[in-house]
């Protein structure tokens, strides 16, 4: 082939290649102009005032996902009307939770290159009280009882050095005084009644008992541990062993929390338990479907999930001592949090 | 630079080399680093949008699954040897590359049906299947295409393009999702589009005959037997000692960066960035140390490298937290790679008969990633025995008790000798 036919083969097939890319970005692009248009069967969202000041009429505060104007943005329902029309507040938020009047909103910013990400403390009104630039993706929220402290999980990996292992970074914020633990991995562990330190620690999933005390999952060495920590003492212990995004009910008494199982789908490893801490008993909680969420309790007998749905994620219910089965809360939503 | 004539086939340079003038890189050279140049903007495309796509798009917990665990290293290891001999036999080099580029290609548009973590982790293992295959093969048509004397150069020319895809990579995966909120479907498909391109430059740019006219009399034979033989030539063996003795004292650079980030204090925010700047001293030093290579002579050059990674090494060590550290240990840790990567080849090529060349070349750069694999996994068990300051202050001591061993065993200078190039 001579030159020219050579140029004229790569000149056409550039052209068509071209035209495959352009049309995919297109596509992408109109499917999520798509998404900000309401959907005729998508549950009522109006713009409005959202505050997390616990009042006497309980409200779910979650991540609206339903299509149009108000998509990802935090909004309330009533609790007694979880189906009913969303007030949405204009503050979007990957993840969230909030307690006390204190929130902790993971939000996107745009970068220049490429697309960062923050941590945003909120106070009742929703308004910005300070932020943090995060590690990598964020996947997992909280705020103790008090509203005092703040912890949040992300995801950090994507480049080529790392390969395919991701790796995760926990954060604990006191709000009051602004200190922040920027990784738990630097405190120290004990394993097994043994100190321990490793490359490959990883902590996700902090849950509050109080202002000082978390629980929260540890992995090394292909293990996963439910480790208590101590932010005074700087230090996490382990207590058990295949447990992951522990949640404290609010009685202090048991951790919901999700499990690998052998025998499951390697894609869907996970079924739903609760722990009493006092018996140190584990209670399977009546969800056939794998659960990949850090639950929410309701009350002392229900707990809060997500589940993959038509619009992202439907939030589902489900008693907290094994017995009944799923309820559907509320379609398209995500990291609900209750107040009052 | 002066390109050359694209018209004019890879014929020995050495006929237009003569002492004192600039030559050109050969064109089969700049088309082999235009290929890897597009290859790594499509494959950083999805590397970098990865786990963004499994934890926002797929709504999964990528952690603990492993998506390609250990096993996987010893299976590229032997997928790498086996591509040098195929490309061997024959002189297939290009045929072999095409199709480890090719692999490559097919596997972008699978992610978009590869929904779940077992399958997108067989896809990316065949991904790396495809690039295990090419590796060799492609150096080879390299050093082939080069006069003897230039080989560093044209290694750092090859090695600067294929980084300047690497960081354009993300960029572009980015833009996309500028344009398109959560368009990963956009962005696997723009990564397969690209990646066809490069396999076209490939197929119509780079000559297939890399392996010059019929073989010399007397000249070996390619079969398993002789390439195996080839760790009996005493310049192959010093050789591949000496990348497998400072290869085990190479921390990864995941531990590099997490050092980086643990002991220098850098903010999180910038922590996806560190290896950007890694990347950007190797582009910016390939070329130049390439030529100081071919000049002062390989082995001094890569010896120099693993001298600077140990400055790094170094400067991670006491507890100094200078705004400035940062910028220079990623500035060492981009000339080591510079001083390293295609140098390390350039000396091979040399110790090499070109009817072998694929399967030396693969037999070096095998040993070097087995040792630096055995280093990663010794220095993950030194952190959990020791904690990080030991386990780096550990394998700096290593780095420099190999370092001496590798200037005892010293090869001779393959800048002045040639295992054979075109005729």
């Amino acid at each position: 082939m001579t030159l020219r036919n050579k140029l004229i083969v790569l000149v056409t097939a550039l052209l068509v290649l071209a035209g495959v890319a352009t049309a995919s970005v297109l596509h992408a692009a109109s499917r999520e102009d798509r998404k900000n248009q309401v959907q005729a069967d998508g549950p009522p969202v109006r713009g409005g005032q959202v505050s997390l000041a616990p009042d006497s009429a309980r409200r779910i505060v979650f991540r609206n996902m339903a299509w149009g104007p108000h998509r990802d943005e935090l909004a309330t329902v009533p609790a007694a009307d979880p189906a009913g029309p969303r007030t949405a507040s204009g503050v979007k938020c990957l993840r969230f939770y909030a307690a006390a009047g204190t929130g902790v909103c993971l939000q996107a910013e745009r970068g220049a290159v490429r697309d960062g990400y923050r941590a945003v403390i909120l106070d009742a009104d929703l308004k910005e009280r300070a932020h943090y630039g995060l590690p990598g993706i964020p996947t997992r929220a909280r705020v103790s009882p008090s509203g005092h402290l703040a912890a949040w999980t992300v995801f950090v990996g994507g480049d080529s050095y790392a390969g395919t292992n991701f790796s995760t970074r926990t954060a604990i914020l006191d709000t009051r005084t602004g200190a922040l633990t920027r990784t738990l991995e630097d405190f120290a562990i004990e394993r097994d009644g043994h100190p321990y330190h490793a490359s490959d620690v990883n902590f996700w999933g902090v849950t509050f008992a109080d202002d000082q005390h978390f629980y929260a999952t540890m992995a090394t060495a292909k293990k996963t541990y439910l480790v208590r920590g101590d932010l005074a003492a700087r230090k996490v212990t382990t207590l058990r062993t295949n447990l992951e995004c522990p949640s404290l009910s609010p009685d202090g008494t048991r951790i919901a929390f999700k499990k690998r199982v052998a025998g499951l789908p390697a894609d869907a490893p996970w079924h739903l338990y609760v722990l009493d801490l006092a018996t140190m008993r584990e209670t399977a909680l009546a969800e056939p479907r794998s659960v990949d969420d850090q639950l929410v309790w309701q009350d002392d007998r229900t707990v809060v999930y997500s589940l993959p749905g038509d619009y992202g994620a439907d939030l589902y219910s489900l008693p907290a001592d094994g017995t009944g089965g799923p309820r559907r809360l509320l379609t398209a939503g995500l990291a609900p949090a209750y107040l009052g | 630079m002066y390109v050359a004539d694209s018209r004019s086939t890879p014929a020995a340079p050495a006929a237009r080399l003569t002492t004192g003038r600039r030559s050109a890189v050969a064109p089969t050279v700049l088309a082999l680093g235009a290929v890897s140049l597009i290859t790594d903007v499509s494959s950083e495309m999805v590397t970098a949008v990865l786990p963004l796509y499994l934890v926002t798009g797929l709504g999964l917990s990528p952690l603990g699954f492993g998506l390609l665990d250990g096993v996987y290293n010893g299976f590229s290891a032997l997928v790498r040897l086996v591509g040098g001999h195929l490309a061997d036999r024959g002189g297939r080099h290009k045929a072999v590359a095409v199709f480890g580029y090719g692999l490559s290609a097919v596997c972008k548009p699978l992610l978009l049906v590869a929904g779940s973590l077992p399958v997108i982790g067989a896809v990316l293992a065949a991904d790396r299947t495809g690039k295990g295959l090419r590796t060799a093969p492609r150096d080879a048509m390299i050093s082939l295409a080069s006069a003897p004397e230039a080989r560093g150069r044209a290694f750092g020319v090859h090695r600067a393009m294929d980084t300047a895809g690497a960081l354009l990579g993300p960029l572009v995966a980015f833009l996309i999702l500028r344009q398109a909120v959560d368009g990963y479907d956009a962005v696997f498909t723009v990564s397969f589009c690209v990646a066809a391109v490069g396999v076209l430059v490939l197929v119509l740019f780079v000559p297939a005959r890399a392996a010059g006219p019929e073989r010399a009399p007397g000249a070996p034979r390619a079969s398993l037997k002789a390439a195996l033989a080839l760790l009996g030539e005493r310049e192959v063996r010093r050789l591949a000692l000496c990348a497998l003795l400072l290869g085990l004292a190479t921390v990864s650079d995941s531990f590099v960066y997490l050092l980086l980030q643990r002991r220098l204090d850098v903010p999180d925010r910038w922590f996806a960035l560190l290896p950007l700047g890694t990347a950007a001293a190797f582009l910016l030093l390939a070329v130049p140390l390439g030529r100081l290579a071919d000049r002062v002579g390989r082995w001094q050059v890569f010896l120099g490298g693993h001298a600077a990674l140990l400055c790094a090494y170094a400067l991670l060590l006491p507890g100094w937290r200078g705004a400035a550290l940062p910028y220079v240990v990623l500035a060492l840790h981009g000339l080591f790679y510079a001083a390293t990567d295609g140098v390390l080849m350039a000396a091979a090529a040399g110790a090499v008969p070109a009817e072998l060349r694929s399967s030396g070349l693969a037999l070096i750069q095998t040993g070097q990633a087995s040792a630096r694999f055995v280093c990663s996994i010794a220095f993950g068990a030194a952190w959990t025995a020791w904690g990080d300051r030991t386990a780096l202050g550990t394998a700096a001591a290593a780095l420099a008790l190999c370092a001496a061993g590798a200037v005892l065993l010293r090869p001779a200078d393959p800048a002045r000798t040639d295992g054979g190039t075109l005729a």
